[in-house]
């Protein structure tokens, strides 16, 4: 096996073909759209150079400022509503329903598995206002508030999407952070019990140290998935009213495929990559010195 | 030592082998676009309509069955829809790659359409129907519409004809003694009646966007004449002075008073007919092809004879008048020029004669094109409408006519925010004016 892998014409043919293969779909369009960030126009027009214009454009666009701000607030909620979330259901399932836990781990895992525009619409009717109102106003109603048109600002509209996303999603980080609680040995538990720890203490001293690294890898799967959100977005408001709730994804597949803007459109796809990016190197910073710590 | 070699080699020749097939794969791939390169002969004549437009697509298979039939077995009619939000993207890439269909929905913006022609993937229409001879089945006043909405050009075949104006419940006026407005401080009043009896004034669809910004350009062309908007695309005027946002004050003050209904902005095209149709609300502003469903009795339970249709209302002491009716030619659509040959020739010729009789006559649906066979109107309001039609000497555009897809877009996702309150007319205003000024 060692002289084999020693061959460097071995090695050539065993990576090749997937080097190849992985250039061909990802780096090259990867550079590809960087190249087209110094253009202007569109597969009609045709293309021509731009030099940095679109990078001062993405500069003073206010839009762009709007769609990032967005965002961030955006994936910092709903990773720490996914990730807590999550966690608390992990820690019921471990400690509270231990065995017995099969049945609800299904139930709360079962809107992972539904199709985004599903719940897109379910959420839309869910608190709709008009043509008829839906049963989170009637409720409303039937504590005598009026109904609220949730969709009709932003502040209300991003609630709802909040909402949606954790629920949509906190089933699954259930199952992960479940996974690391019950890698937790019995005997430890057992000790820290002798020991006095119970309820709360059991749990900031000995479990949430103990499951660090899996909800590090919760954090790091959830920061980057809500920083490219796009589908639950587009099924829930497709970034109204207005702009109120247009992140960078959507922002830059309009600009791009509505406003044929594809060096514009390249430009904003750049900007969430360095973003996405920077957010990945602080997790994994913090994450590493946490570890040796802990 | 011989082994090595031979083992070597089979190692190269299997490399050689992984490699020539992905190569080969890859030369397949690009190749499978099929329609590429120059001026091929169809095969079919390929219609790329958009999903919620049904009438000229089922008016279309109607006639390769009747008038059509011999165009139809040369080149057989093929339909494919598309969702028209996504229309735009469809036809770039379409275009991108030089398999335009032959016959297809020139996008939901002039801008676009423009952008085609500009790039030779439109035939040059007038020439072609010239060259046909059936020029002059197109109606007068739909060529020059075409031509004011695409820059003086025959871009697109006026497959609807439509002008625009506010339909009204009649029973729900007589009951409230209220008289046809013909002023906007009469239809104001109107409504503020309406509402304090409990009828919703108004229904629209914020969720389009469109329906709303049409009362912003109504009330401009009234205020400040027909070429209020024509100013504001030439530069010489714009979006943010003060008589312009008087028109986005006017509308947002409907919306603050209630009279669009509730949470406006999820209302969607269908539901804002509905609630008109079913005499939920008291007014509608849309097009003529409403009639459509306004001719249906099974969609209008109003009734077609308690329908009446007014034209917007004047503007006291302003510039325009209300016999200047917003028109429209619907959805623009148009040929490519790669694929333009005699049996594409042949449908076209066929369609200008006999389109405009087919849909009247199937659809209730008024077209651009010259009705040869006469159709008897299902009611007295598409006899309003048509006779408003032939009688009318100036059109108007409507709100985002001569803007940039961008700006477009961006009006008409704003438009319910303004309405519901949520946007300042100012602010309104100003963000489409931005928008424009971007590109």
């Amino acid at each position: 096996m060692h002289r084999v892998l020693g061959d460097r014409r071995a090695i050539a043919l065993l990576l090749g073909p997937a080097l190849l293969v992985y250039s061909l779909i990802m780096l090259v369009p990867m550079v590809w759209s960087l190249g087209y960030s110094f253009t202007k126009g569109n597969t009609i027009n045709g293309f021509t150079g731009n030099g940095v214009a679109n990078f001062s454009r993405l500069l003073d666009d206010p839009a762009v400022h709007d769609a990032l701000w967005f965002t961030l607030k955006y994936a910092v909620v709903v990773t720490a509503g996914q990730v807590v979330a999550g966690y608390l259901l992990a820690l019921l399932y471990v400690f509270f329903l231990k065995r017995a836990s099969a049945l609800v781990r299904t139930l709360v895992f079962f809107p992972v598995v539904l199709p985004t525009v599903a719940v897109g619409l379910l959420f839309q009717k869910f608190f709709q206002v008009a043509p008829q109102t839906g049963p989170v106003n009637s409720l409303l109603n039937a504590v005598g508030i009026d109904s609220i048109d949730f969709f009709g600002s932003a502040g209300s509209a991003f609630w709802v999407l909040i909402a949606m996303d954790i629920w949509r999603s906190m089933g699954f980080y259930a199952v992960l952070l479940f996974a690391g609680l019950v890698d937790i040995p019995d005997e430890v538990l057992e000790s820290a019990r002798l020991d006095g720890a119970t309820g709360l203490r059991l749990v900031r001293h000995i479990v949430l140290p103990l499951s660090l690294p899996v909800l590090m890898s919760s954090l790091i799967f959830s920061i980057n998935g809500t920083l490219k959100v796009f589908d639950s977005i587009v099924a829930l408001t497709n970034g109204g009213p207005g702009t109120g709730t247009t992140p960078l994804t959507l922002y830059m597949f309009q600009t791009s495929f509505t406003y044929s803007d594809y060096g514009y459109g390249s430009t904003i796809a750049l900007l969430l990559t360095v973003v996405c990016l920077l957010v990945s190197l602080v997790v994994y910073r913090v994450s590493r010195r946490d570890l040796t710590e802990g | 030592m011989p082994l090595r070699t031979s083992r070597a080699r089979r190692a190269r020749l299997s490399l050689l082998t992984a490699g020539t097939a992905s190569l080969a794969l890859l030369a397949t791939a690009c190749g499978g676009s099929g329609a590429g390169g120059s001026s091929s002969a169809p095969e079919n004549f390929d219609y790329l309509s958009v999903t919620e437009n049904t009438t000229v697509k089922t008016a279309l298979t109607a006639m390769s069955k009747g008038e059509c039939k011999a165009a139809n077995d040369a080149l057989p009619l093929k339909v494919e829809t598309v969702p028209q939000a996504s229309l735009d993207q469809k036809l770039q890439l379409l275009a991108g790659q030089d398999a335009l269909p032959v016959q297809f929905a020139a996008g939901n913006a002039p801008a676009l359409t423009q952008q085609l022609v500009k790039s030779g993937k439109v035939a040059d229409l007038e020439a072609k129907l010239k060259e046909l001879g059936v020029l002059d089945q197109l109606e007068p006043a739909a060529v020059s519409t075409i031509k004011a909405l695409y820059g003086g050009e025959l871009q697109v075949l006026p497959y609807e004809y439509n002008i625009e104006g506010i339909f009204y419940n009649k029973k729900v006026f007589a009951d409230n003694g209220i008289k046809v407005p013909g002023t906007w401080e009469e239809l104001v009043s109107a409504a503020a009646k309406l509402e304090a009896k409990g009828v919703q004034p108004f229904s629209a669809s914020g969720q389009q966007g469109w329906p709303l910004t049409r009362l912003i350009s109504g009330y401009l062309y009234r205020s400040l004449g027909p070429d209020a908007l024509q100013k504001v695309a030439d530069g010489k005027a714009k979006l943010t002075d003060p008589e312009y946002v008087k028109a986005a004050e006017e509308v947002a003050a409907l919306g603050k008073k209630g009279y669009f209904g509730k949470g406006v902005g999820s209302i969607d095209y269908d539901t804002a007919m509905n609630q008109f149709l079913t005499g939920k609300a008291a007014m509608f502003y849309m097009g003529s092809w409403a009639l459509a469903n306004i001719s249906d009795d099974k969609q209008n339970k109003i009734g077609a004879e308690d329908t009446g249709f007014m034209p917007f209302p004047a503007v006291t002491g302003g510039k325009g008048s209300v016999d200047q009716y917003p028109s429209n030619v619907g959805l623009g659509i148009t040929f490519a020029s790669k694929s333009f040959d005699k049996k594409t020739g042949a449908w076209v010729s066929c369609i200008a004669k006999n389109y405009g009789s087919t849909a009247l006559k199937d659809h209730g649906s008024i077209s651009g094109f010259k009705v040869n066979t006469e159709v008897k109107d299902a009611n007295e309001v598409t006899t309003q409408v048509r006779d408003t039609i032939s009688a009318s000497k100036q059109n108007v555009l409507w709100f985002e006519a001569l803007f940039s897809t961008k700006a477009t877009t961006v009006s008409q996702q704003n438009a319910a925010g303004l309405v519901s309150g949520s946007t300042s007319p100012e602010q309104f205003m100003q963000t489409v004016q931005d928008a424009l000024a971007a590109q």
